[in-house]
């Protein structure tokens, strides 16, 4: 048996999704244009399919912070906080974060996935538990897995199952550690993350909620779901990343326990890692500058977003549970999936092939992702395309066509 | 093996049709992976539908000591006594 012969199965259905034409997973990005355009493959096409929800990639003030650290700071840390000290960055971001979820503290970490890789397997010791929704992100899963504590899932977005779960647990000692996201990055539901909280409460559990995909999107102030939802006071941890709304990279994590800075000595991701070079730390905190200055940001995406989901559905395409600037159209399998994708692709249109695998219930998606700077002719050709694409294939029905006109 | 055992494994059997639609015949050494396809989403959704089974709960870091339908049966048992 060699080394390589497990990867089999895996290497089959990647060339059974590449064989169709182009890579989805390897898109060639010639030239980037702007938030939501860059040459693919050559050609001129719009992205919408890469969580910039707020477009803030390519905002003056965010690229003048950034070249004004790169300049004083140089471009790397070459190591970790705990070995080669903290920036002023460092410091006055994790200020600004702390003050931004009015936490006691916040603490930075090199990507979202370390973030949540820090914090599950750390905070977690062999007798707790870390219960788990069952659609949650790659980065939840790899936490657990690198956590001595046992892991229940719970069925997706279901609060009487987390009650029924949390309820046989309770026969067991040790901590109860409750882990949701805000937005589902798949299908863009939100947790019903009041019924939520009310659950893990009554049982004694802490809460950790992943804002990843809400944060700048959800919220009046854009603190995602659990401002939404007014529960802040309830969730013990907010996890989140710099790498979607704030358009750079990295995450963190907030929390009012008063105890939370042991964690800069215990986490493994955060002490044996390099830190986030200061460029892309003034990025962000230009970011969350223009985060907390422009509402109006998240209101055109929350637009943007309704004319795209609703867009889609009268074209007649299954789309996730409500309106989120995460669109995904529901393909009847991989093959058609992926032959849309390539057509799309040819079209000058950009958006994720999500395969079975990756997805909850084994379905196939194309998965588009909005951004307030979307413009309103670009979201009409995304939908004018996937109304010909759609037809093309036989995907839409003809009386549901004539009500889309 | 006692008549609980056998209870466990007959259900964990049954459950088991319903995923690969009786195409193929279980035993208590069928290896979930190989025989039965499972790729790990299908193994920890097996392991929560048995968790309600059998009323218990069984942390998905034990999956990769379960290789087959045996190991399965003799998990549960052990959490059933608790
Ligand atoms: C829910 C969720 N959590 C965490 C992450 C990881 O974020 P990062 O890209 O910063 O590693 C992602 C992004 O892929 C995500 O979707």
């Amino acid at each position: 048996m060699g080394l390589f012969d497990k990867f089999a199965p895996l290497l089959k259905e990647y060339e059974q999704v590449t064989a169709a034409g182009h890579n989805p997973f390897k898109v060639n990005v010639g030239k980037v244009v702007s938030p939501t355009e860059a040459v693919v493959n050559g050609r001129p096409t719009i992205m919408a399919g890469t969580n910039n929800y707020l477009g803030l990639t390519f905002d003056p003030t965010c690229i003048d912070a950034a070249v004004d650290a790169l300049r004083r700071e140089g471009t790397g840390t070459t190591g970790s906080r705990v070995a080669n000290g903290s920036y002023e960055e460092h410091r006055r971001l994790e200020q600004e974060l702390a003050d931004f979820f009015g936490r006691r503290s916040a603490m930075v970490f090199s990507t979202g996935h370390h973030a949540n890789l820090g914090i599950l397997s750390t905070l977690a010791g062999p007798h707790d538990h870390l219960v788990i929704d069952a659609d949650s992100h790659a980065s939840i899963y790899d936490g657990c897995k690198l956590s001595s504590a046992q892991v229940t899932r719970f069925r997706h977005n279901n609060p009487e199952d987390l009650d029924k779960r949390l309820a046989r647990l309770a026969r067991q000692p040790g901590e109860k550690i409750v882990v949701v996201e805000g937005i589902y990055s798949m299908l863009g539901d939100r947790a019903p993350l009041k019924e939520i909280v009310e659950v893990a409460k009554r049982h004694g559990a802490y809460v950790v909620v992943d804002e990843a995909h809400s944060l700048g999107v959800l919220g009046r102030h854009g603190r995602g779901l659990a401002e939404e939802a007014e529960v802040e006071d309830q969730v013990d941890f907010i996890v989140g990343t710099f790498s979607k709304s704030l358009g750079a990279v990295g995450g963190f994590i907030v929390s009012n326990h008063p105890e939370f800075d042991v964690l800069r000595v215990a986490c493994r991701t955060y002490k044996f890692t390099a830190s986030l070079p200061p460029s892309v730390m003034a990025s962000v905190s230009a970011a969350l500058g223009v985060l907390r200055k422009k509402p109006e940001l998240r209101l055109r995406l929350k637009a943007n977003s309704t004319l795209l989901y609703d867009g889609m559905r009268r074209l007649g395409y299954q789309v996730g549970p409500e309106v989120s600037p995460v669109v995904a159209v529901h393909l009847p399998n991989l093959e058609v999936a992926v032959r849309f994708w390539n057509m799309l692709l040819e079209s000058g249109i950009y958006v994720n092939l999500a395969p079975s695998h990756a997805t909850p219930n084994g379905v196939s998606l194309l998965r588009c992702s909005v951004c307030a700077a979307h413009s309103r002719e670009q979201l009409e050709r995304i939908l004018d395309v996937f109304q010909a694409i759609g037809t093309e294939l036989g995907l839409l029905e003809e009386p549901r066509l004539a009500v889309a006109q | 093996m006692s008549g609980d055992d056998q209870e466990i494994l007959t259900a964990i059997i049954e459950t088991l049709g319903a995923v690969t639609q009786n195409k193929v015949p279980v035993t208590a050494s069928t290896v979930l992976r190989q025989d039965l396809n499972l790729d790990s989403l299908a193994e920890m959704d097996l392991l929560m539908a048995l968790e309600d089974k059998f009323d218990v709960s069984i942390s998905i870091n034990h999956l990769p000591e379960i290789e087959t339908v045996g190991d399965l049966a003799a998990m549960i048992a052990k959490m059933k006594e608790g």
